[in-house]
């Protein structure tokens, strides 16, 4: 090799990987075996993001389920008491089993791969802390049958994502349904928390020769923040849970008013674990659309230094904007100016990575591929996402409207809209790279305009709704209050959203085995995972490789005009 | 830049993936302990029922001196071990390890005078409920810390510790000295600013 790094090629991807003796493959048993005992980072990579489609199918319906009891005003499809196990756990299972279990697939998939390593650090405890996150997400749903029931309703959690004290308390929530619950979200914490470490491990200290931290791609910067987060501001969450759990158990008297404790406690160990939360969903997904907008329109990212410091910038002002979730509480004037104003600077960092990936779209030759149209779609409707936010960090105008249609059509922008548009975008991109085969363009297509739109339908009124007033988790509304317009359009959406995930899921299924075959570098792109076979080598890169400018494989493909050159 | 890069060729050091896994740990307790510190804090005079935090609390002197002394006695085994001085590693850490067991047998016998004699428990009230969870979450990583000096003691006693573990030892310390920070702090918030408010 001339220039630069040794390419792993074809054959050894296609290599036949000889059965060792006494194992069958193709068998059920063989496939459970492998599945258990892999501690592969592409393995559990995939597993992770089964993980997270298999819990989007069951939260999603319980969304559909929701949006129909809610199409007309005095409906009575499920009881109450099931509609508040539904909302609650839709939303608990919507960030911890189907958003977290996703950003940790794609970092687990691709890190190893963009930096040029053969594994994680630390491969057993990577398989340990997917096992916790499964289990403890079996833990939660088992509440369904194992605790007992009230009124025939089940007894799922029914206190809301958050939890709100004193609700939690023995007295108002009697049975078990709360300790499923925080068991539950305890056990799925020490996976985040453990396999949080263990991608920061990797990329400090498994980078290959040359790729210093300025010549990282930028998911893997943007995994690096995020996993900084999930290590720093997942344990309050856990230490508010093991307050709860005592509580519960032991007869603590942490958030019991009665005993001068205080219920605002618990709300504020909540946030400082959900704001930073919220930018550990949403910073991956930043990574994944920094990755394939510059590949989409033939251009390096416009700003690498500004968006990684945007990135670092958000991390940290993300541990200061926490009671902006509380602004109703009651807090004195003091914190409110405070919160509100760390809310609005921490939309300068963010503004500074749009208009980063415009300028990178700008003047570029840009190809309307899926994945690029999934970006596309993320740029406009995050950046609506981040304007209502801005409104809601208004103080006087959170006032109004906190608890309304109006917040929930705000993060639903962020963590679909945003987030789940990535996530889809991400897949399309890196599909290729993990089966060898490329996702179908027409089904692709159906898939992204049916979920647009019905997103848009979904959403978009929910913020009319919320401005007329209408509040959130409510079960039911009387007619003539002028919602029944706007509920009906966003269940209508509801189920177009439904119809294109099916969609997706179908093209999975029939992609991986009909496909065309995609080669090792579909979309011609530049990070190292595209200079090995698809799928990659269990050990990834025949020799490690060494990497001389952000875009190693483009110095690979024009050694007459490589980048280091120019850095 | 092509003789950046020549430079970058000689030398390619990345930094020890267990002492990077350290840190993390002890960033991630820390954040841990944070909440609970800051719950005491919080509730601090706020308790509706007696006992209260001056009444019942004595000043640590036994299980300070033992816990802080601990972590003079394990970097002495460590610089032992760095001597190549089997002998002498294994006096010191086998003294670590016991002041760690004198530091929770304290532990024991200050709860059972709180519970027997005083009759606090974690339901009592505030001060209760946040004395037991802070000072119970500190014992517990003494507890794991002296498995862990155990085992290498054992380790060390067989002949299966070699020198190519010496990092393996010293994470340990680093976490046995995160140990007892965390004891500073609680020492000043428990004893010395609640049992004086």
């Amino acid at each position: 090799m001339p220039n630069g790094i040794p390419i792993t090629t074809k054959e050894i991807g296609t290599e036949a990987n000889p059965a060792r003796p006494g194992e069958e493959h193709g068998t059920i048993t063989s496939w459970i075996q492998d599945i258990v005992f892999t501690v592969d980072h592409k393995k559990l990579g995939l597993m992770y993001l089964g993980m997270g489609w298999l819990f989007f199918i069951i939260a999603g319906t319980m969304a559909a389920i929701i949006r129909t009891q809610l199409f007309l005003p005095d409906n009575h499809l499920v009881s109450p008491q099931a509609f508040n196990s539904l909302f609650t756990m839709h939303g608990t299972s919507m960030i911890f089993f189907v958003a977290m279990p996703m950003i940790f697939g794609l970092a687990n998939y691709m890190v190893p791969l963009q930096i040029g390593a053969r594994d994680m650090a630390f491969p057993r405890l990577n398989a340990f802390s997917f096992w916790l996150t499964f289990f403890g997400a079996c833990l939660m749903f088992f509440s369904y049958v194992g605790a007992p029931g009230l009124y025939g309703a089940g007894a799922a959690p029914d206190v809301a994502w958050f939890a709100i004290a004193p609700l939690t308390s023995r007295a108002f929530s009697p049975g078990t349904s709360v300790d499923y619950w925080s068991l539950g979200l305890l056990v799925t914490g020490v996976g985040s928390v453990t396999g949080g470490i263990n991608i920061m491990v990797t990329i400090f200290c498994y980078r290959c020769k040359g790729m210093t931290l300025y010549r990282m791609p930028l998911f893997v910067w943007l995994s690096l923040v995020t996993m900084f987060l999930v290590v720093t501001f997942l344990p309050p969450l856990s230490a508010a849970q093991i307050m709860l759990v005592l509580e519960r158990f032991f007869g603590a008297k942490f958030f019991e008013t009665q005993a001068g404790g205080s219920a605002i406690l618990w709300q504020h160990f909540f946030w400082i674990f959900g704001h930073p939360e919220v930018y550990i969903l949403v910073l991956p997904a930043f990574g994944v659309i920094s990755e394939v907008v510059p590949v989409f329109c033939r251009k390096p990212i416009f700003g690498y230094p500004m968006m990684v410091a945007a990135s670092v910038m958000i991390g940290f002002v993300s541990a200061g904007v926490w009671a902006h979730h509380m602004f109703t509480i009651g807090m004195n004037s003091y914190s409110i100016t405070f919160f509100a104003f760390a809310t609005f600077v921490i939309a300068i960092p963010t503004g500074i990575k749009i208009f980063n990936w415009l300028a990178t779209m700008f003047g570029g030759k840009i190809r309307l591929e899926i994945p690029m149209l999934f970006a596309i779609a993320f740029l406009f409707q995050f950046l609506i996402a981040g304007l209502t936010g801005i409104m809601l960090g208004c103080a006087p105008f959170d006032w109004q409207l906190n608890d309304s249609y109006f917040v929930i059509a705000h993060f639903h922008y962020v963590i679909v809209g945003g987030i789940i548009f990535a996530v889809f975008a991400a897949s399309y991109y890196w599909y290729p790279k993990a089966f060898g085969r490329m996702l179908n363009k027409q089904l692709g297509l159906w898939h992204f305009w049916l979920f647009t739109i019905g997103f848009h339908l979904t959403f978009d009124p929910q913020h009319i709704a919320g401005i007329l007033g209408m509040p959130r988790r409510i079960y039911t509304y009387h007619p003539g209050r002028g919602w029944e317009i706007w509920n009906q359009i966003s269940t209508i959406g509801a189920f177009l959203q439904a119809i294109a995930a099916l969609i997706f899921v179908i093209n999975l299924f029939v992609s991986a085995r009909k496909g065309a075959v995609a080669g090792d570098d579909p979309w011609d792109g530049w990070t190292l995972e595209w200079a090995t076979s698809s799928p990659p080598p269990d050990y990834n890169f025949e020799t490690t490789p060494e990497v001389k400018s952000r875009r190693p494989v483009w110095d690979l493909k024009h050694p007459e005009d490589p980048d280091w050159k120019f850095e | 830049m092509s003789t950046e890069y020549l430079t970058a060729e000689t030398e390619w050091k990345l930094p020890s993936p267990r002492r990077t896994a350290v840190i993390l740990v002890i960033l991630t307790e820390s954040a841990l302990f944070t909440i609970f510190v800051v719950a005491y804090l919080f509730y601090i005079g706020k308790s509706l029922n007696p006992p209260y935090p001056h009444e019942v609390l004595e000043f640590p002197w036994l299980g300070s001196i033992l816990l802080f002394g601990s972590s003079g006695t394990i970097v002495m085994a460590e610089k032992a071990l760095k001597k190549g001085s089997v002998s002498g590693f294994h006096l010191w850490w086998a003294i670590t390890a016991g002041m760690g067991f004198g530091f929770l047998i304290y532990t024991a016998t200050e709860w059972h005078k709180l519970i027997y004699k005083d009759g606090l428990t974690l339901g009592t009230n505030l001060f209760g409920s946040t004395y037991y969870s802070l000072v119970g979450l500190h014992a517990s990583h003494v507890v794991v810390g002296f498995i862990l000096l155990s085992m290498i003691l054992i380790f060390s006693l067989t002949g299966k510790l070699q020198h190519r573990h010496h990092e393996h030892v010293e994470m340990i310390s680093w976490y046995w000295h995160f140990v007892d920070g965390v004891w500073a702090v609680v020492v000043t918030v428990v004893y010395i600013i609640s049992a004086n408010s």
